[in-house]
């Protein structure tokens, strides 16, 4: 039993290290993705300290709508910009139906009504586009779907074409959105807001307008996962799930850093696959990557209760 | 006029601090359970019973249990549909391990497995708080019905994976199982929840209860002013985890008949959390009003497009559902944040003074 666990998985992890490596790679993409998910919740509780429970349906509502659209004969590109769209209407509504509303409430009634937001979601979403499993038009968007063979140390790896190109988009992404955090007005502003709302609001950031930007930028990002996604597994209502990953990635990474969620993502992507390849399949029956991570982020957060990089908690009486 | 409190005075401690100093409370409260004891028994129908009257007690009981530790010890939870399967697991394998033993003495003793388990999965609540406290009971839910899933010395090895309630009897009835009367399951339910929120209520006005606000308002005055944070913090989660693991074995035993383990996953902790928000934090009424409105809506709205003959079909009804009740929560959520408890709260005391305006 003890060598089951502590030496056999080193043994096979040492003897096959093509398909350690293969292993490594899945996760890698996984955690890119997480990482994405991840970052629009850090940057929503950022600028307005809401937890998002909704983005893990932004996502699936974001692939709905572009499936569906082009579905009705628009050409893909076309699509992807109806989508971004509907996404900033999306995010124009909730800040004001929802959010302006609320201001001031507690966390938990925030964090309330995002999970009511997201039954909302679910219900119009189905009601429009249908319950059913889609396919994500990922010919149409140009996403190549071949794959490379590696062979290193004599082995095989199999790169998916898909997989290196949403790692290359993702990390195109959080490029782009970590220039435009520390070099735009608009950026500066969102990162001022999470450091001080009231010092924010006193030299004339408006709320209302960072609000609407950083759920629309949550929604770009959705769009973005939900195609990667989607065109992994298929576009449904099962990769609302994805969502509950991403809450552990932010526990160990801490809620308000954006470093953090990108390390979380990464380092959970990667050692859950591990897990549950190496220790998972063989001892408890598989299918641990359920939690897993949460497991992990907890442990973390004995030791350092604001995650990794989370800004240090000072509480006075 | 009828709410008048004027002329009720009190002339000692023991009546000033009774659980109703208010003659017209202790009233109201005795014509609700006068409907609950006796007509409501005698009048429901089969569907009634099934659909709304066990439906409401058991998810109020469940929501009382999640109150305890997120209303009133501020302890934000989102593990209380796996600690309602610890409850039901519990009592599956005792009456299934110990046929002789009375169901009622089971389901009560089965609470005490899911209050352990609370109690180990609190433990980290000593140093993570808020959000992140949150998230980590994720790890409880997720974990626990992965294990309801994979363990599978916990559903007897049947090859559905599913728990099945046998049939057993009690005095000569059958309490359990297929056999069983919706009417004696209603009484055995009522009993309990009675029973239980008598309990609650005294609890939470008692020292403990008190520990546990102060805790719940800011945990390190709490702690400056003498307070024991650890056994403060624990004991919220081994009392809401015993609660709700009675409620958990309610839920299968005397309503559902049989549960797989994904009647246990998130949805399940997300409406009982519904129904105590909704409600109202920090209050016992506040979970039956919550309960009879996130049970009783889908009721209804469920009956609505029949009622009025518009043709859609079912599954089109359940998308729509799930689209209102979202937007319900959130109309609630911002009509009033402290929850329908608090509605009461207001009518009360506009009720006092009606019919003048001051």
């Amino acid at each position: 039993m003890l060598r089951d666990i502590f030496i056999t998985p080193f043994v096979d992890m040492v003897e096959a290290p093509d398909f350690l490596m293969q292993v490594l790679w899945e996760g890698l993409v996984s955690g890119v993705l997480y990482a994405l998910i991840a970052l629009g919740f850090v940057l929503i509780f950022r600028s307005s300290r809401i937890l998002n429970f909704a983005q893990g349906i932004m996502v699936v509502f974001a692939a709905l709508t572009l499936v569906g659209l082009h579905a009705m004969g628009l050409p893909a590109w076309i699509a992807v910009a109806a989508t971004l769209a509907v996404m900033f209407v999306l995010a124009v509504t909730i800040e004001r139906v929802v959010l302006r509303p609320l201001v001031g409430q507690p966390d938990i009634i925030l964090f309330m009504a995002t999970i009511g937001i997201t039954l909302f979601l679910i219900g119009l979403g189905e009601t429009i586009f249908g319950g059913e499993n889609k396919v994500m038009i990922t010919g149409e968007l140009g996403i190549p779907t071949g794959d490379t063979v590696l062979e290193p140390f004599g082995g095989l790896l199999i790169l998916q074409h898909l997989d290196i190109t949403v790692v290359l988009v993702a990390v195109a992404l959080v490029g782009a959105l970590l220039a435009f955090l520390n070099y735009t007005r608009m950026g500066r502003a969102i990162r001022a807001l999470g450091d001080d709302h009231q010092a924010a609001l006193s030299v004339g950031i408006s709320l209302q307008t960072i609000w609407v930007l950083v759920w629309f930028i949550a929604g770009i990002i959705a769009l973005v996962t939900g195609i990667a996604w989607g065109a992994r597994a298929g576009v449904s209502f099962a990769l609302e799930v994805i969502a509950y990953k991403a809450l552990p990635v932010l526990m160990l990474g801490g809620l308000e850093s954006i470093t953090g969620a990108i390390v979380g993502g990464l380092m959970i992507g990667v050692l859950e696959k591990i897990f549950e390849i190496y220790w998972g399949q063989p001892l408890l029956g598989g299918n641990t990557e359920a939690w897993f991570a949460f497991v992990l982020a907890l442990i973390v957060l004995l030791f350092r209760p604001q995650g990794l990089f989370g800004e240090r908690i000072i509480e006075r009486v | 006029m009828l709410y008048r409190t004027a002329g009720q005075f009190k002339t000692s401690y023991k009546a000033d601090q009774a659980l109703f100093p208010v003659r017209q409370d202790a009233i109201l409260l005795g014509v609700i359970l006068a409907f609950a004891w006796v007509i409501f028994p005698f009048t429901a129908s089969e569907f009634a019973f099934q659909t709304m009257l066990i439906p409401v007690l058991i998810y109020a009981l469940a929501a009382l249990g999640l109150n305890i530790l997120t209303g009133y010890a501020g302890q934000l939870s989102l593990g209380t549909g796996a600690f309602m399967g610890v409850g039901a697991y519990a009592c599956y394998k005792m009456v299934t391990l110990f046929p002789w033993m009375n169901p009622v003495v089971a389901i009560l003793l089965s609470g005490f497995f899911s209050a352990g388990v609370g109690v180990a999965f609190g433990i980290p609540s000593l140093r993570i708080k808020g959000f992140y406290l949150a998230i980590a009971t994720l790890a409880a839910q997720f974990f626990l019905t992965w294990l309801f899933e994979k363990w599978a010395w916990l559903y007897n090895y049947n090859a559905s994976g599913a728990i099945q309630v046998p049939n057993i009897q009690m005095f000569g009835i059958y309490v359990t199982g297929p056999q069983a009367d919706s009417i004696v399951q209603y009484f055995l339910v009522l009993g309990i929840v009675t029973v239980m929120t008598l309990l609650c209520i005294n609890l939470t006005r008692g020292t403990l209860g008190r520990t546990w606000k102060a805790t719940r308002d800011m945990d390190i005055a709490a702690e400056l002013i003498g307070i024991n944070l650890m056994t403060s913090k624990l004991t919220a989660f081994a009392i809401s985890s015993y609660v709700v693991g009675v409620a958990g074995a309610l839920y299968v035993f005397m309503w559902k008949g049989a549960a797989e383990p994904n009647v246990f996953y998130i949805q399940l902790s997300f409406q009982v959390l519904f129904i105590a928000i909704i409600g109202g934090l920090g209050s016992i009424l506040g979970n039956f009003l919550g309960a009879i409105l996130i049970v009783g809506l889908p009721v209804v709205l469920n009956l609505v497009p029949g009622a009025l003959g518009i043709p859609i079909s079912s599954a089109m009804v359940e998308h729509l559902n799930t689209m209102i009740i979202g937007a319900l929560i959130v109309f609630f959520l911002i009509v009033e944040p402290h929850g329908l408890a608090r509605l009461w709260a207001l009518i009360r005391e506009k009720l006092i003074i009606w019919p003048f305006p001051h």
